[in-house]
């Protein structure tokens, strides 16, 4: 049992920058002695998908053909499975994203692998993987230890690893060149990366149909060009709320935007939404009232350039996430707020 | 139509915890239904009315604690319950592949059409005891589904990507769904209904009686935990002291600063 095998993550017909992370871990795990890093890449044409990235410090890439040309949850199940089987490789590395989730999983408890989920940090104890990640909103930390002696697949938090250097240098991709792969198994020069065709039929493998994809209603409001956002989260308890919120934003110069509750609420459409399910932001200013700080939601504003949290809690993980804080009832505040503005 | 639904009582995310070891110390906590286990019964419900002669069975492997959230399942409308009993899973019980080997065990006794699981809990949050339980029943299943609709055999879901977008798709049951917030509004029992579910059957199972062992559930685990710690917060932020109308005085000069940067 040895190397590790790095599922690329796949979108529109390219592999997604935040594969490059896995990298990062990889090649951070292959240096600590666990053996050679390949990459799995499933797609209708894995051949030009993987001529998207760059896999600099890849062994090699196995390319699994799926009769999909979109990701399918169970085709990428049969490949992993089959990767494995044919590998044995000590470690899985995937992303912790919704595509990822969809599968990987399921093969760990079919295969009785190891399996850790939205881990934050890697190292080896010995020989056992050692795998870090929260617990109970992030306000805890743990540790777990996958055994040795099975393969382990563990989906790592995007954001938790820095991008592979030489990520950017997407066109010299697997091919070394604008040429692309036309299955040759006998390795590429220039960036010294192999390729294999993974030998598994996925034909009879997929158990949903692609119907179609569908983008958010972009509503009346574009929040990710806003330069001052006033974030509102669980901490408003009424919907009756809103309209003070709504003003309070009006009289700061600021757009109203909303954590993930609000909008499942339907108390706020989705244009205003915060997060890896709705918008990415990077205001100058992110003001959030009584928005605890989950994962998903830090994953959309935690770029922003001066992050301020009001919460009366004060073990809320937007105070780690956050420049400045307090520990105060939000509604108090927004109206000493609203009284000063003047 | 057969919906099984898996849920999960939850420590209030808003307690200050203790740990014991490496668990949390449970004689202290405060305990709710998971948040996404409110959506994913709901939905059981909704499908259930639509078909005459369905049945929604909730089960969760929980201490004694547990036996509330399945009786606010009953109040709300679902037929049955089962609860394995988890001190029997000794340290496995927090390990979502372990859990998953419990779930199948209690699906392969009832058979259902269709299984209906939360995408993720907010203690743990592995978002993977579904997925996982779908590939060890060897499932058809979809992760993040924000929308169900059905016709006979048919299911058509939408699954919820990164920034709003939303992928259709089609699949058959028999067949497992991972539950994403916000699917629909959960329906809240009356008082009524809450003592009439107390005459609902509620089954209680040791891990022997589903034909699986502490050993065997260790061994299942995808990992084993080592510690447990309260988050350092590296970088944490400056706070501001005061009343609200210092600390709002506080804010709106950080903001004219900045905004004006």
């Amino acid at each position: 049992m040895s190397g590790i095998l790095v599922v690329a993550e796949v979108r529109d017909g390219a592999i997604r920058p935040v594969t490059s992370e896995l990298m990062t871990a990889a090649c951070e795990l292959s240096e600590q002695g666990m053996g050679p890093v390949r990459a799995l890449v499933v797609a209708g044409d894995p051949a030009a998908v993987a001529a998207t990235a760059s896999l600099a410090g890849v062994e090699e890439a196995l390319l699994a053909s799926s009769p999909h040309e979109h990701f399918e949850a169970h085709v990428s199940a049969a490949a992993l499975e089959a990767a494995i089987a044919q590998l044995s490789p000590s470690a899985v590395l995937a992303s912790h994203t919704i595509d990822s989730l969809g599968f990987a999983p399921a093969v760990a408890a079919r295969g009785g692998h190891g399996f850790a989920s939205d881990v934050t940090s890697l190292r080896l104890e010995g020989e056992a993987l050692r795998a870090g990640r929260e617990l109970y909103g992030g306000r805890l930390q743990s540790e777990v230890e996958l055994r040795p002696g099975r393969s382990s697949i563990v989906l790592l938090r995007a954001g938790a690893w820095e991008p592979a250097s030489g990520a950017d240098d997407g066109a010299n991709g697997v091919s070394g060149g604008a040429n692309g792969v036309s299955g040759n198994a006998n390795g590429v020069s220039g960036t010294g990366c192999g390729i294999t065709a993974l030998d598994v039929d996925l034909s009879h493998a997929p158990r949903t149909e692609h119907v179609s994809f569908t983008s958010p209603p972009s509503g009346d409001v574009d929040i990710e060009r806003a330069d001052f956002l006033l974030s509102i989260g669980r901490g408003v308890e009424e919907q009756e709320s809103i309209p003070t919120f709504e003003r309070l934003a009006e009289r700061l110069g600021a757009t109203l935007s909303a954590s993930r509750p609000l909008v499942d609420a339907g108390w706020l459409p989705s244009s205003r939404q915060v997060g890896q399910s709705g918008r990415t932001v990077t205001p100058k200013v992110y003001l959030a009232l009584g928005i605890s700080g989950a994962v998903q939601h830090l994953a959309g504003m935690s770029r922003s350039g001066t992050i301020i949290a009001v919460n009366s809690d004060p073990a809320a993980p937007i105070f780690g996430a956050a420049h400045y804080g307090a520990v105060a009832d939000l509604n108090e505040v927004a109206e000493a707020i609203e009284q000063q503005i003047g | 139509m057969k919906i099984l639904v898996p849920v999960k009582q939850v420590p209030a995310l808003d307690e200050d915890v203790e740990i014991d070891g490496a668990r949390l110390a449970a004689e202290e906590l405060e305990w709710d239904l998971n948040e996404w286990d409110s959506f994913s019964v709901e939905a059981a419900l909704r499908l259930a009315e639509a078909e005459e002669g369905s049945e929604v069975v909730v089960v969760t492997v929980g201490g004694e604690e547990s036996e509330d959230g399945l009786l606010s399942c009953l109040a709300n409308g679902a037929d049955r319950a089962v609860r394995v009993e988890a001190e029997d899973l000794g340290e496995a019980v927090g390990d979502p592949i372990a859990i998953a080997h419990v779930l199948a065990a209690v699906a392969r006794r009832e058979s259902p059409d269709l299984l209906l699981c939360g995408v993720q809990s907010s203690d743990a949050a592995h978002s993977a005891t579904g997925v996982a339980l779908a590939g060890l029943l060897d499932l058809a299943h979809v992760a993040v589904v924000s929308r169900i609709e059905r016709q006979d055999a048919e299911l058509i879901v939408d699954r919820e990507l990164e920034g709003g977008v939303v992928e259709t798709l089609r699949l058959r049951t028999p067949a497992l769904l991972t539950i994403q917030t916000g699917i629909n509004e959960p329906r809240y029992a009356n008082l009524r209904a809450i003592k009439q579910a107390r005459a609902k059957p509620l089954e209680t199972l040791s891990l022997a009686e589903v034909g699986l062992s502490r050993e065997e559930m260790q061994a299942a685990s995808g990992a084993r935990p080592i510690s447990l710690a309260p988050r350092q917060s590296g970088g944490a932020a400056s706070m501001l002291e005061g009343a609200p109308s210092e600390i709002a005085a506080q804010i709106l000069e950080i903001v004219r600063e900045a905004v004006t940067a």
